[in-house]
């Protein structure tokens, strides 16, 4: 699907608006299940990141986007990327070391960018991508693009100095850049307890005279509504605003996570407050779709994805012989 | 003595539970070191027989969790950190390079740094640019650090006791790849150390002479078997500390060898093992030589995520067996 099908506005206000939120939710959940399984059939290397459980974050706050606006992300990045509309082949392609993968091979699931759709990149550095959205809210600013930047960064990386410097100085360049926060309780086996002396990290904001709200991360129409009021204070010269979205990964911080630091019970709490289904009552109710017509989104979903692994496992695998040439840009003539 | 196979992970942690039980002042603090037992498992059970005060599970903060580190060691205690990718070191360079390493010197001598800092490089894992890297020669130009490279787990517990001892900044940088392997020696039991800057030569041979560092030291291992099999016969020659330096064990082998081969991990550009090929070109041995110098290492460039990318990047056993027979080969 091409990244101008993305649809822009609240996710209640027509039976396409929920469509598009309910199927990007479902294309995250099911993209992630089919890293999980290629992962375990030993078809994909390295380590995986995934965002099972957190999908109305990225959904609801890329549905208060234009394609200019352009976001950074983070490890656990296949959600920011898809909601903001990239590729899904070209995404499978890259984890399986494509040559038609986002990064030709040479990134892999924490390094995937997506110009086209104003996606900067992920990151595989905790707290990496913060400086570097404020940066292009800076650049914006200073060419007038009317864009904002969005950085999605997690609970954890509120403590690396990254978050603090690049909070100032959004904050004192008034520079149009949301901080959204997905505060998922741990940073690896961290818990936000352990990790801060602070009960609501929204707090944070204050200190740097930054607005700051805590939003139902599990409930889209929460996260868009929050996020559309931090875009137009962007967009209008009022400068950054802090997005904490309270959320939970299901799943453990890796491939390697044994699960030591919290309980079954938590996790299970948590599955039962999975966003899709939350939003999915909530648009049956509200009469913008019929019960057959949500699982023919979930299916069109799954479909979607089967379709990218078939076209990308057949796809030509990345080749060393341009390693050398690809480091440096050529300087144009 | 009893022959204990150890993997690295496991003679690591013997040897910080001994530093631990020896010295109250002793310490671990990193990210996920507790519980967790360190995102490669090194620290495993330490919290739980340690408690939660000596394996201190810190927020992702690297640049405050190697200052609280380094301010600790000024004031009596001896932190062992634990930094989760040695890529992140970066976050902390100022507390490793401004502060760390130059403290004992700047001040006159009037405080010095007792601190170790454990950290995992290189490739082979398939995590990309920013998980992967082999960063010895940062350290090792940043004159006040020293540096470690152990290669088996012997060598990484006699030489992590004597980084703990010391009482200056060091870095000890573990590879990934060799941490669930076991070594091919075994690791002595109790309190024992093998001392800083001192070279291994690891086997003789008298047609050439292998330095390697880190895990290339394992690759060129399985190059000297099978070479030998063929009748040439390898010294390979392992500095385990890169700073300081021990080329004296090189300087004799090559008097012998006339052959000279430098393998490494990082990229060739400005790498560590350019100081052991300058030193060589320096030295009286240089006339004992017959063969120009042959330098193996990764490519100038990060690296890439892609099985078949990333094994492009750095040398594989292949290129050491061809480059190893080659010199020998051509050079007589
Ligand atoms: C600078 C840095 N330090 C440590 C790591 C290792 N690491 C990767 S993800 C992670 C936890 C991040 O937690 P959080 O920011 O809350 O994001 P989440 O994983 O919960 O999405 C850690 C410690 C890293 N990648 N970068
Ligand atoms: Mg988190």
């Amino acid at each position: 699907m091409s990244a101008q099908s993305l649809i822009m506005g609240h996710p209640m206000s027509s039976p396409a608006h929920a469509r598009h939120a309910l199927l990007y939710m479902w294309r995250i959940r099911k993209f992630e299940e089919a890293v999980e399984d290629l992962f375990g059939r030993g078809m994909m290397h390295g380590t995986m990141h995934l965002s099972i459980g957190q999908e109305a974050s990225p959904t609801g706050m890329c549905m208060a986007l234009t394609l200019q606006d352009q976001i950074t992300s983070t490890h656990r990045g296949h959600g920011h990327c898809i909601a903001k509309g990239a590729d899904l082949t070209r995404m499978i392609a890259e984890l399986l070391g494509k040559e038609i993968g986002y990064c030709g091979g040479r990134g892999g699931s924490m390094h995937i960018a997506d110009v086209e759709t104003g996606n900067l990149g992920a990151n595989g550095v905790v707290g990496g991508g913060i400086p570097i959205a404020a940066g292009a809210a800076l650049a914006s600013k200073m060419m007038k693009k009317g864009s904002v930047s969005v950085s999605f960064f997690g609970d954890g990386a509120m403590n690396e100095g990254a978050f603090h410097e690049a909070a100032n100085l959004a904050a004192i360049w008034k520079l149009p850049m949301i901080l959204f926060c997905e505060n998922n309780k741990y940073g690896m086996s961290s818990s936000t307890e352990k990790a801060f002396a602070i009960d609501n990290l929204a707090d944070r904001g204050k200190g740097y005279g930054i607005p700051a709200v805590n939003v139902d991360g599990n409930d889209v129409v929460d996260v868009y509504e929050q996020a559309k009021i931090a875009v137009e204070r962007a967009k209008s010269g009022e400068g950054p605003t802090l997005i904490v979205a309270e959320t939970y990964r299901w799943k453990g911080h890796s491939r390697s996570d044994k699960n030591l630091y919290r309980t079954k019970e938590e996790i299970e709490e948590w599955r039962e407050r999975d966003p899709i289904p939350k939003f999915t009552s909530k648009i049956i109710e509200a009469g913008l779709m019929t019960k057959e017509q949500c699982d023919a989104i979930a299916q069109e979903a799954t479909d979607a994805i089967i379709a990218a692994v078939n076209e990308s496992v057949k796809a030509k695998p990345a080749d060393p012989a341009g390693l050398l040439d690809a480091v440096f840009k050529k300087a144009s003539a | 003595m009893s022959e204990r196979m150890l993997t690295m992970a496991e003679a690591i942690r013997e040897a910080m539970c001994i530093a631990f039980d020896e010295r109250p002042e002793v310490f671990l603090l990193g990210e996920d070191v507790g519980i967790y037992g360190g995102a490669f498992g090194v620290s495993a059970d330490m919290y739980h027989r340690y408690g939660a005060e000596r394996v201190l599970d810190t927020p992702i903060a690297e640049l405050g969790i190697v200052g609280a580190a380094v301010g600790a060691a000024l004031s009596g205690m001896r932190p062992i950190v634990e930094i989760q990718f040695s890529d992140f070191t970066a976050q902390a360079m100022d507390q490793i390079a401004n502060q760390a390493a130059k403290i004992h010197f700047m001040l006159g001598g009037a405080l010095h740094v007792p601190m170790v800092l454990r950290t995992p490089q290189g490739s082979g894992t398939g995590a990309a640019a920013q998980h992967s890297q082999n960063l010895e020669p940062w350290f090792a130009s940043v004159p006040g650090l020293k540096v470690v490279v152990p290669s088996n787990p012997a060598d990484a517990k006699g030489l992590l006791l004597s980084s703990i001892d010391d009482p200056n900044p060091v870095i000890f940088l573990e590879h990934k790849l060799l941490y669930k392997i076991p070594g091919r020696e075994p690791v002595p039991e109790g309190s024992t150390r093998i001392p800083l800057g001192v070279s291994k030569v690891v086997r003789e041979g008298k047609d050439l002479t292998i330095v390697a560092t880190g895990i290339m030291v394992n690759k060129a291992w399985e190059v000297c078997e099978k070479l030998s099999a063929e009748g040439i016969s390898i010294t390979l020659i392992d500095p385990r500390t890169i700073s300081p330096l021990d080329m004296q064990p090189v300087f004799e082998s090559v008097d012998k060898t006339g052959r000279l081969l430098v393998v490494q991990e990082g990229p060739a550009h400005a790498g560590f093992i350019n100081e052991v090929i300058a030193q060589m070109a320096g030295s009286a041995s240089f006339g004992s030589l017959i063969a120009p110098i042959k330098r193996l290492a990764g490519m100038n460039i990060p690296i890439p995520y892609a099985p078949q990318l990333e094994k492009a990047a750095v040398p594989q056993i292949e290129d050491i067996e061809i480059a190893a027979r080659e010199i020998v080969k051509n050079w007589r």
